[in-house]
């Protein structure tokens, strides 16, 4: 396995690598044991901690908090697709008095804190009785953030197609619209998709912002479930039980994240230049892929 | 309007001032952090790119607020606690950035090509010398941009150790609401001062990403 950085083993290295490897994972068992002594002797194990997750009344409150979660993500994610289409729509027309402000509206949204974001919606409904819930300031927010930020990724998704492509399309008359919407869009999408859903994780970790501004999403419910003295303050099982959730579902669209781009890759190896040599899958670069 | 920065012109200047403290110092640690774990992925060692992987895939797939509510609430039940809430949120903005820290450095490492390596190893140079005369400075192109990107995400994240009774910039509203100060008007100063402190940040990478696009 050559990669960048080092040269196939010899003999020696090879052993010298395999004397290592069982040093680091015996590094590692040692501070997982100790990790997991130091909670057991903090009596983290304990029956009546993890007691409460046995009640169906919690469990439905997880579940809850749960659901809540995914609501605001979906909601969040059609209206930010919505939102991103049309500011890259925009942020592409040939006529100055669109495209400009659109970039300063998606430039200004990309900076501003997402938390600030949904503060504003959060205390204007305060301060001017809008009626809005909690639910609505993470899902506006959520929007306005990731809507940018995926107006962009249309926008250079548009602009890495080949430019032959563009220039082909107008050559045969078709106005910009057919330009974009026939021959752009289509093969733009399947590069973009990757990209796409790595940012429907990152909308969904940022949920978890609901919690400082009183959404009852999941993490809201932990911190809740956590704070419970009858069951001795349980806040290591309950975030244990969040986390698993929580990396559970976000490995998921990651996974498929990293599925479509391999897909991609494979079929622009098809139609594209010729194969590259693969003498040596180096294992470093496929374990190394994320 | 400007009443609103000058009668509190205490709290805005605490709370960015700690805003960037906590931006300094995680940027600085998660730096480290990451180029180490970077350093594990890339390695020939097969446990120690495991440790990297799952690492990076754990981190990346958690919510910085649950990283934060574990170290602020969970921690403190097994004696972990670190000594103030500062360091704990330094601790959990350094132990999420730096798993996409790692995952710069090490894509950046990647660009470089085998072929470069082998060169500078078939004229006999030793590990040390094609680390830092050849694959370092190919990667250091590739890295700066998105790494300026982490950076930004960094700064804007800071704002999450609000929820953690942390004064930082993000927390001046609650305060601001105590002193029954207009709170719409305390988030445009506050958007403000952070649009000050990442425009820059945005021009550096901008400029970063024409150097290393025409090299």
């Amino acid at each position: 396995m050559s990669t960048v950085l080092y040269e196939v083993p010899g003999p020696r290295g090879k052993v010298r690598n395999r004397v290592s490897n069982l040093l680091v994972v015996l590094a590692v068992a040692g501070a997982a044991a100790w990790l997991i002594n130091r909670l057991y002797t903090h009596g983290q194990f304990e029956g009546r901690l993890w007691r409460q997750f046995q009640y169906s009344a919690i469990q439905e409150q997880l579940l809850t908090g749960l659901l809540n979660t995914l609501r605001a993500a979906g909601l969040a994610a059609v209206l930010a697709l919505l939102f991103g289409a049309v500011f890259a729509a925009a942020r592409i027309s040939d006529h100055k008095w669109v495209r400009v402000p659109a970039t300063y509206v998606v430039e200004l949204f990309r900076a501003i804190p997402l938390l600030i974001l949904m503060f504003f919606f959060y205390y204007a409904n305060i301060q001017f009785h809008w009626g809005l819930t909690p639910f609505s300031a993470v899902v506006f927010g959520l929007t306005l953030y990731n809507g940018s930020v995926l107006a962009e990724i249309f926008r250079a998704g548009i602009a890495a197609v080949p430019k032959g492509q563009r220039e082909a399309a107008y050559a045969i008359g078709l106005r910009k619209n057919q330009v974009v919407r026939l021959v752009l869009l289509p093969q733009a999408i399947s590069a973009m998709l990757p990209a796409i859903v790595s940012q429907m994780v990152v909308l969904l970790k940022d949920t978890a912002l609901g919690f400082i501004i009183t959404y009852a999403e999941l993490l809201y419910v932990a911190k809740q479930m956590g704070g419970r003295l009858t069951y001795g303050f349980p806040y290591i099982p309950t975030y244990i039980v969040t986390a698993i959730v929580y990396i559970g579902l976000c490995s998921l669209l990651s996974v498929l994240a990293r599925y479509l781009e391999g897909r991609s890759r494979r079929r622009r190896k098809i139609t594209g230049a010729p194969p590259p040599l693969t003498l040596d899958e180096g294992d470093a670069s496929v374990a190394g892929r994320s | 309007m400007l009443s609103v920065l000058t009668d509190n012109w205490d709290l805005f200047r605490d709370g960015f001032w700690l805003t960037i403290r906590l931006f300094l110092v995680s940027a600085v640690l998660s730096l480290v952090l990451g180029t180490i774990l970077a350093a594990f992925r890339v390695s020939p060692i097969p446990a120690l790119r495991g440790v990297g992987t799952g690492y990076v895939n754990t981190l990346r797939n958690t919510p910085l607020t649950l990283v934060f509510a574990f170290l602020f609430f969970g921690a403190a039940k097994m004696d972990l606690a670190l000594p103030s809430p500062y360091w704990a949120g330094v601790g959990a903005l350094t132990i999420y950035t730096s798993a996409f820290v790692c995952e710069v450095v090490r894509s950046g490492v990647n660009t470089v090509s085998p072929g470069q390596s082998e060169a500078a190893r078939a004229v006999g140079m030793t590990f040390f010398q094609v680390l830092t005369l050849i694959v370092l400075p190919q990667a250091f192109r590739a890295i700066v941009p998105p790494l300026s990107s982490v950076f930004i995400a960094l700064l804007k994240n800071t704002t999450i150790a609000a929820g953690f009774s942390l004064a930082e910039a993000g927390a001046i509203p609650f305060s601001m609401s105590e002193r029954g100060e207009n709170q719409l008007l305390t988030l445009i100063w506050i958007t403000i001062g952070f649009l000050i402190l990442i425009v820059p940040l945005m021009f550096l990478q901008r400029w970063a990403e024409r150097r290393t696009a025409v090299a």
